[in-house]
Order: C-alpha cells, then sequence, then structure tokens
C-alpha cells in the first residue's frame, strides 16, 4: 500500500453467527479524503465502520489505518491478536461518532471532551480542559462548557461528541449517520462543522443520507447493499449517472 | 392575530368554582384522631412502660458504647459488603465462564442462608478448627502416600481464639452476607447503563477497567444508591442479630443485658426501639443527599433548572412586553 491511504481494507468479511454481513469489502480512502458511505438498512454500513476500529473482529481479510494492521500483528505469516491495551492505543487514533451521540451524561460538555485525554494520554487535567475549551469553541459552544447533555439539544450534543473524537487527535474520523437521529432544523449546524473539518484536511468516513453532503464535501462515494460495495466512484458522477440497478433504485428514494 | 388586537381584547373574570367536596377524609380525620388519642392514653398512663426507668438506663455509657459498636459494624460490614460486592458482580458479568460461576454459586449461597442462621454458624466456627494455618492442603496426606510420617508444609498459623473474637465473627458474617445482596445490586446497575456509553469509552482508547471506574459505575451509581441506602438501614437494624454470635459492643446486647438483669426487659425494648429509629432517621437523610449528588445531570437537575427560571420569569425576567402577546 502507499504513504498516502489512511484506511486500506482488503477483502473484508463479518459474520454473525450463520449472518455473513459483510461479503469481501475492498476499500482504500487517501489522506485527507472524505469517503461517504451510502447504502440502505441493514447492508452492513455500521458493522464496515465498527470493524476500522476493532470495535468487531473481522472474520477474513485485513484492514490498515495509517499503515498498520487493526487488531492483529503479522509475524512470519502468522497472525497473533494484539492485547487490550494495543487496541486501545490503535483505537485512540481513530475518531467515532454515533448516530446516538452516546455523550457521557454524568460529565459536562467540557468534561466528556477532555475524559479520554485525561484518562488515555495521561494529559495534565488543567491542559486537557483548556484543549477542550479550544475545542468547543471550534464547533460553536463556547458558551456550554459547563452544560451537561441532557440540557443540550441534539445538535448541540453531537457537535460535543465531535469535539470529543476530536481531542484524541485522530488520524481519521468515521461518523455513522451523525445527523439521522437530528430535528431536520439541527442537521446544518453539524453539516457545518464537518464541512469545517473536511476543509482542514482531516480523513472522514461518513455513513449517511445526505446526499447533498456527499456530493459537496465527499471525494468519494461508495454505494453499499447486502455486504458489498456495488459502486463506488466521484459523488458527482454516481449520483448523475449511477450504473448499477440497485444504486439507481436506492437513489430514486432518496434524492 | 395582531397585538393590538390582543391588547383590545377584555380580560374575562377570574373563575370563582365551588370546589370538589372531600367527605370522607373529615370521616378518616375523626378516626385517626381517636385511635391516636388512645394510643397517647396507652403511653401515659400503662406502668409498664417505666419511662423513668428506661430513660435513665437509655443512655448509661455501656448503652452509648453500644450505640458507638453498633455504627461501626454497619459501616464496616456495608463498606465489606460494597467492595466485595462490586468484585463478584463484575466476576458475574465478566465473559470467564469459571469466575463466572463462581460468582453464581456465590450469591445462590450467601442469599439463601438467613443472616439469623449464619451468624450463630459463624459464632461457632472455632469448632472447626483450633488454629487456623497457611500452607499446602492435603500435606499430610500426601505426605503418607510418599511413605513420609507426619509432612507438614504450613507457612503461618494463628491461633483461632485470637482470631474469631466476636467483632471480626460478626464482621465477616454480616459482610459475607451483605456481599451477595450488593453483588446482585451492583449487577442490575452496571447493565441498566446504555451498552453506547462503553462502546464510545472503547472508541476513544480507554481500557475495560478505565470504562469501568469512570464511565459505567458513575452511571449505574444512579441506580445502585437507592437499594444500598435500603441495604444500609436493613444493616443497622441486622446488627441486633449480632447477640447470637456474641458481640458484646453492640447496642441490642447491651440493653438486653440491662433488660434481663433488671427483670425489666420492655423498658428496655421500647429503648432500642427509640434508637434504632432515631438512628435509621439519620441514615434516611444521608440517603437524600447521596442520591441527588449522583443524579446530577439527570431528569431531577434539570427540573430543578426549569423551576428556578420559572422563579426568574415570575420576577419579572421574561415579563412579555406590553404590546405583545399576553
Ligand atoms: N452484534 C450483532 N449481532 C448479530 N447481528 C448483527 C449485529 N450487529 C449487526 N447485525 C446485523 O448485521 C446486519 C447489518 O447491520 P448494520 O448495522 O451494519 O447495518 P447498516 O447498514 O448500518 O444499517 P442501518 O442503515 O439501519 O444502520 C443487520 O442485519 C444486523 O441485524
Ligand atoms: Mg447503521
Amino acid at each position: 500500500m502507499t504513504a498516502t491511504e489512511m484506511v486500506r481494507a482488503e477483502n473484508v468479511h463479518k459474520s454473525f453467527g450463520h449472518l455473513e454481513v459483510l461479503r469481501g469489502i475492498d476499500l482504500a480512502v487517501a489522506t485527507g479524503q472524505v469517503c461517504c458511505v451510502i447504502g440502505p438498512s441493514g447492508s452492513g454500513k455500521s458493522t464496515f465502520l465498527r470493524c476500522i476500529n476493532h470495535l468487531e473482529k473481522v472474520s477474513a481479510g485485513r484492514i490498515w489505518v495509517d499503515g498498520e494492521l487493526v487488531g492483529y500483528r503479522e509475524r512470519a505469516g502468522k497472525l497473533h491478536e494484539l492485547r487490550e491495551r494495543e487496541v486501545a492505543e490503535q483505537r485512540s487514533r481513530v475518531g467515532m461518532v454515533f448516530q446516538r451521540f452516546n455523550l457521557f451524561p454524568h460529565k459536562t460538555a467540557v468534561e466528556n471532551v477532555a475524559e479520554a485525554p485525561v484518562c488515555v494520554q495521561h494529559e495534565p487535567r488543567s491542559a486537557a480542559r483548556a484543549r477542550a475549551a479550544e475545542l468547543l469553541d471550534r464547533v460553536g459552544l463556547a458558551d456550554k462548557l459547563s452544560t451537561y447533555p441532557g440540557q443540550l439539544s441534539g445538535g448541540q450534543q453531537q457537535r460535543v461528541a465531535i469535539a470529543r473524537a476530536l481531542a484524541m487527535k485522530p488520524k481519521v474520523m468515521l461518523f455513522d449517520e451523525p445527523t439521522s437521529a437530528l430535528d431536520p432544523e439541527l442537521v446544518g449546524e453539524v453539516l457545518d462543522v464537518m464541512k469545517d473539518l473536511a476543509r482542514d484536511g482531516m480523513t472522514m468516513i461518513v455513513v449517511t443520507h445526505e446526499i447533498g453532503f456527499a456530493r459537496e464535501v465527499g471525494d468519494l462515494l461508495v454505494f453499499m447493499d447486502e455486504g458489498v460495495i456495488v459502486e463506488s466512484g466521484e459523488p458527482r458522477d454516481v449520483i448523475a449517472n449511477p450504473q448499477h440497478n440497485r444504486t439507481k433504485a436506492f437513489l430514486a428514494k432518496v434524492l | 392575530m395582531t397585538a393590538e388586537k390582543v391588547a383590545e381584547r377584555v380580560r374575562p373574570e377570574p373563575i370563582r368554582a365551588v370546589p370538589v367536596r372531600h367527605p370522607g377524609r373529615w370521616v378518616a380525620v375523626a378516626v385517626l384522631a381517636v385511635l391516636v388519642a388512645m394510643f397517647a392514653h396507652l403511653l401515659a398512663t400503662n406502668d409498664a412502660f417505666k419511662w423513668s426507668f428506661m430513660v435513665d438506663n437509655m443512655f448509661r455509657p455501656p448503652v452509648v458504647e453500644g450505640v458507638r459498636g453498633t455504627l461501626v459494624m454497619t459501616v464496616a460490614a456495608m463498606i465489606f459488603g460494597v467492595v466485595f460486592g462490586v468484585v463478584v458482580a463484575i466476576m458475574r458479568l465478566s465473559t470467564n465462564p469459571i469466575l463466572k460461576s463462581i460468582a453464581w454459586v456465590y450469591t445462590w449461597f450467601f442469599r439463601a442462608i438467613p443472616r439469623l442462621v449464619l451468624l450463630a454458624a459463624f459464632g461457632n466456627l472455632g469448632i472447626l478448627w483450633s488454629r487456623l494455618e497457611l500452607g499446602v492442603p492435603f500435606d499430610t496426606e500426601i505426605g503418607k502416600l510418599f511413605g513420609i510420617a507426619d509432612v507438614q508444609l504450613r507457612f503461618w498459623g494463628i491461633s483461632t481464639r485470637d482470631l474469631l473474637v466476636g467483632f471480626v465473627v460478626g464482621l465477616l458474617g454480616l459482610g459475607l452476607s451483605e456481599a451477595a445482596y450488593m453483588a446482585e445490586i451492583v449487577r442490575a446497575g452496571i447493565q441498566s447503563v446504555d451498552p453506547g456509553q462503553a462502546e464510545a469509552s472503547a472508541a476513544l482508547g480507554m481500557n475495560r477497567g478505565q470504562i469501568l471506574r469512570r464511565i459505567v459505575l458513575p452511571q449505574a451509581m444512579r441506580v445502585i444508591i437507592p437499594p444500598t441506602g435500603n441495604e444500609t438501614i436493613a444493616m443497622l437494624k441486622d446488627t441486633s442479630l449480632l447477640i447470637y454470635v456474641p458481640v458484646t459492643a453492640e447496642l441490642f446486647f447491651r440493653l438486653d443485658g440491662i433488660g434481663k438483669r433488671t427483670f425489666l426487659p420492655f423498658p428496655m425494648y421500647v429503648a432500642a426501639t427509640l434508637w434504632y429509629l432515631f438512628l435509621t432517621s439519620i441514615l434516611l437523610v444521608g440517603q437524600f443527599y447521596l442520591e441527588r449528588y449522583f443524579s446530577r445531570g439527570y431528569g431531577q437537575g434539570q427540573r430543578a433548572t426549569m423551576r428556578l427560571r420559572g422563579l426568574r420569569a415570575e420576577q419579572g425576567g421574561l415579563r412579555p412586553d406590553p404590546g405583545g402577546a399576553p
């Protein structure tokens, strides 16, 4: 693989018991690229994202992030599982944003953001809080530092969640339908933050139903169905003239 | 609707309706008043209470010492129970099948035995061993197998009479039993936390210990604290069972002793009732503040803020301007 590739997946399979959810995914995302993933419900989009930071173990195939094999070490042609500590360290370099935010409800916004730097990277508490405040300012929440998640709107919560992931200085950000749980009028504020991030050169893999976002910001659009990548390419091309019938049918529904 | 139109409209007369009557309540009040009067009469006129005798004895130094013993035992047994209970709960939730079954057997065993029976049995543990020793199990038997007589591989020992003093036995009995109940409470608390929390923490690079300590347990506390408060109160009351070990530095043992010695047990039982009422009430207050602390960031705090906002609005903070809608 080349040095400019941030994420690379080769023939990734994943089964839950007899259910084969991923059936051979190949994907390469270059550093600084924004890759948008679309596809019908149950096609395996979330599962694939979760495989990238080893929240799920792949059944077959390999994934590399920044040139490093995810979850395993290859020695003399044999795969060895990484220890918990090593897996945690790999994960700390991959930011993840969830559909349901998953903020820590017992911690204020600034504590949510500062938690992992203090806990995982052993950053001094005061420095971490100062950096957390900067990040919250960057996502437009400078006035909500000591507010608990329960008192924030969905859009604000999701922006805190993005700041929380950024606090670990990740090399790549994974977004799993970040705007699907939001009221329509709150979607824009979250997408704006993500556009900012993309402009700053963050490598991003975004599962989304926001075709407009994919067209505007995406460098690569991937259409997944039934555990395989059916079609991928320049977002404008794929959206304007999809090659496969399944892609056409799906786009007709969401556009 | 424009603002002018609203201003033009006349404000209707306030409603003055006849409220619903509740005749049943008055009947209930009357009945209760009679019952309370009867009870007061009993307390005041029946000589068996021996109030002055009771008051004289209730605060004597040995009794106060007993109160201290009861409180110390309650706190110690609860700390033992909570710490060990958390360990058992984590074992129960682990993916390791051996740890899991050990934890299951533990909770099954100690929840099945009445505390009274457990304490009485623990009081007689000295019968099993005269000395407690640490070493290789079956050492003498293994020695015989190889034809060597009297092999002893023991590193450390202590006479059970030194070790199994009443307090230690009582603490062990109550603590082990409590740990079984606490394990169930903690397990329910941990399971009540949204799995998305652990997932988000793992995605940030936190390890299992950190996730449990910093994210899951603090949230589980909200579910764990109320039943733990109840357990503490139950524990305070169950220290009276220590009389069967026996533990001498304990409230009920002391009051019971005075009652037996003076052949006036009843006033001393009333004294015990009053003491336990008093101590339990203090615990209830403590529980209230703990619950409030651990529900921060959740509904109750939110409701309090809403109430504050409402207050400010009433004081003119959000008063609608004269031209605007009411
Ligand atoms: N832990 C699991 N155990 C068993 N089956 C699972 C598990 N996680 C996901 N699945 C199954 O895998 C399939 C793909 O799920 P996944 O969440 O990846 O889909 P998705 O493309 O993200 O869908 P959606 O758009 O609804 O989020 C589904 O059929 C789901 O039921
Ligand atoms: Mg999904």
